[in-house]
């Protein structure tokens, strides 16, 4: 049981980092992308692939995984931020979706549906971190969540970060303060493609195999469903979010029930979140972080 | 006098519709210059061409001497090159963040204020290229003196602030970059006439003493020439009249098309 428990609140540290990400794109520049699943996909194979082919160590495929994955949200960011609205959550849902069939059929170097297995574990100081030792897997995973969310709310505070709130409210507006409004989205989109690419990452490492049935557009759903969950806008909430999304998921086998309640079942249930979420409480249970004025975040590290 | 902002024989076009027909104009420095006109004549258009929101399809707008528009070389939008670059052909004009870093600074239609922000939010974000933290704060400072209800209000959500506050608040936030040229999209839309001729006086209060020449746009004629120096006139994408706003204010057609005599 308890070791159930760890499991999940190690995938809740994985799908924290990817909310973290979507949260900058969804929650301060107002974008609705549904790709976090492709940019997951691609760190965990450039993780997988390089470890296993090319026997590299995981500290060094990680912020390999990082910038591929930004890299890959460049190249899709630059054509598609001009979309608003559905049609770049069509557009970006399209391109997750090319990710899965090219990690499906490209056998020479994804292995096709049968993924790529024993991928070498991960070892700290020559200590390895074995995912059946979970507690030590659960240090380190939120260890990346805390900094990845620490990394994220300094941009969020940033001269940046207000850059995106103010695109997110009135993007002519902004344009005409000075902001280059498509750079700082395209910026937005790499930082939370990479870091989609460092929970990717880390999940091949837990599970030690990739496939590519593990990267389907549910994984993009989740992440969003634990951004309108917890609160757009505010990282403590998206990971907040993370938590309660993955309990949910998980609550038939948690509580025995697994025979009774089918796997579908979260399918109906994140869907009714977010509808119920619109509906009553689009700010999410936390709702938008306050903002601080500039520079008072460095000089009186307070809330002005 | 110097030309400050020059605009040669533009054309705008959205789709088969021309909304502005090989029109020319200037704006003096130190001046304030209207443009009056009844809706949908392109007026609004012409401030967004200003500011590089819409492309030109011919001419040149130049500012301070220098082409910040051009018309690209096949007269035609380019829809689908990627968002952020230039072609060759286009490496005359510039973006509308690019303008705005030259001392461009727009108060658009509809003022369109950061709603969720509060007044404060609001003026930082006017200075956002501005890197110096002393300088944001005196800044903002003075545009309370000058503006006092936006000082009583600072810490509000603009989104809870009157029309007319709105709009002293789109102002300030367009002055927090210190600009030299200030484009005001209908500053007195929607506005009750004794606030109209507040946020009048305030414009020339900036033009006398900032020295910051203004460029505005409005349908209330009579406020707008009279609060100006020269005027143009425009009517279906074409400038009909220009001359000195006095001598406007006194035109037989002018009277009758746009004072109501």
């Amino acid at each position: 049981m308890l070791n159930f428990i760890l499991l999940i609140l190690i995938y809740t540290g994985i799908y924290a980092l990817m909310a973290i990400g979507q949260n900058l794109i969804t929650g301060y520049v107002g974008l609705l992308s549904l790709t976090q699943a492709g940019f997951f996909a691609i760190g965990s194979y450039v993780t997988a692939i390089l470890s296993v082919t090319y026997g590299i160590d995981f500290w060094v495929t990680i912020p390999l995984a990082a910038i591929v994955a930004g890299f890959f949200g460049l190249v899709i960011g630059l054509p598609t931020l001009r979309l608003k609205g559905d049609y770049l959550a069509i557009a970006t849902l399209g391109f997750g979706e090319i990710v899965r069939n090219i990690l499906n059929n490209w056998d020479k170097v994804t292995n096709g549906p049968m993924g790529i297995q024993r991928i070498p574990m991960i070892s700290v100081f020559g200590v390895r971190v074995s995912p059946y030792e979970k507690w030590g897997f659960l240090v380190l995973v939120w260890l990346f969540v805390l900094v990845g969310y620490l990394l994220f709310e300094r941009l969020a505070k940033s001269r940046i970060g207000r850059a995106l709130e103010a695109i997110r409210e009135d993007e002519i507006a902004a344009s005409s303060m000075g902001i280059n409004t498509t750079r700082y989205k395209v910026w937005a989109f790499v930082f939370g493609a990479a870091i989609a690419g460092v929970a990717g990452s880390l999940q091949a490492e837990f599970i030690l195999s990739v496939t590519p049935g593990a990267f389907t557009f549910m994984v993009s759903i989740m992440v969003l469903c634990m951004v309108v969950l917890g609160g757009m806008g505010n990282f403590k909430a998206v990971i907040l979010g993370a938590f309660l999304i993955q309990f949910i998921s998980y609550f038939p086998q948690l509580v025995g029930l697994s025979n009774v309640i089918p796997p579908q079942f979260k399918q109906i249930l994140f869907g009714l979140i977010l509808v119920i979420m619109m509906i009553w409480r689009p700010q999410g249970i936390l709702g938008r972080q306050k903002r601080i004025a500039p520079g008072s975040f460095f000089r009186k590290g307070g809330r002005s | 006098m110097s030309e400050l902002l020059t605009i040669d024989s533009i054309s705008v076009s959205y789709g088969n519709i021309k909304a502005l027909r090989t029109v020319s104009m200037h704006v003096d420095q130190g001046d304030i210059v209207c443009l009056i006109g009844a809706n949908g004549a392109g007026k609004s258009t012409l401030l967004k061409a200003i500011v590089g929101l819409e492309p030109i399809t011919t001419g040149t707008i130049s500012y301070q001497g220098n082409i910040i528009a051009q018309a690209s070389a096949s007269g035609v939008k380019k829809r689908f090159s990627l968002p952020g670059r230039r072609s060759a052909s286009d490496s005359n004009t510039l973006r509308t963040d690019e303008i705005a870093g030259r001392g461009v600074a727009l108060v658009p239609e509809g003022r369109r204020v950061f709603a969720d922000m509060t007044v404060e939010e609001n003026l930082d974000m006017g200075a956002f290229l501005i890197r110096d933290d002393d300088k944001i704060s005196r800044k903002k400072e003075e545009m309370y003196d000058f503006f006092p209800i936006l000082g009583a209000r600072r810490k509000q959500k603009t989104r809870s602030l009157s029309g007319g506050e709105q709009q002293m608040m789109a102002i300030a936030r367009a002055l927090m970059s210190s600009p030299r040229l200030l484009l005001l999209d209908e500053p007195g839309l929607g506005l009750a006439p004794l606030i109209i001729q507040d946020i009048f006086e305030k414009i020339a209060i900036i033009n006398r003493e900032e020295g910051v020449t203004v460029f505005l746009v409005e349908q209330n004629a009579r406020m707008a020439l009279k609060a100006s120096k020269q005027g143009y006139v425009m009517e279906n994408g074409v400038i009909v009249l220009s001359d000195l706003s006095a001598n406007l204010l006194e035109n037989e057609k002018v009277k009758a098309a746009y004072l109501g005599e």
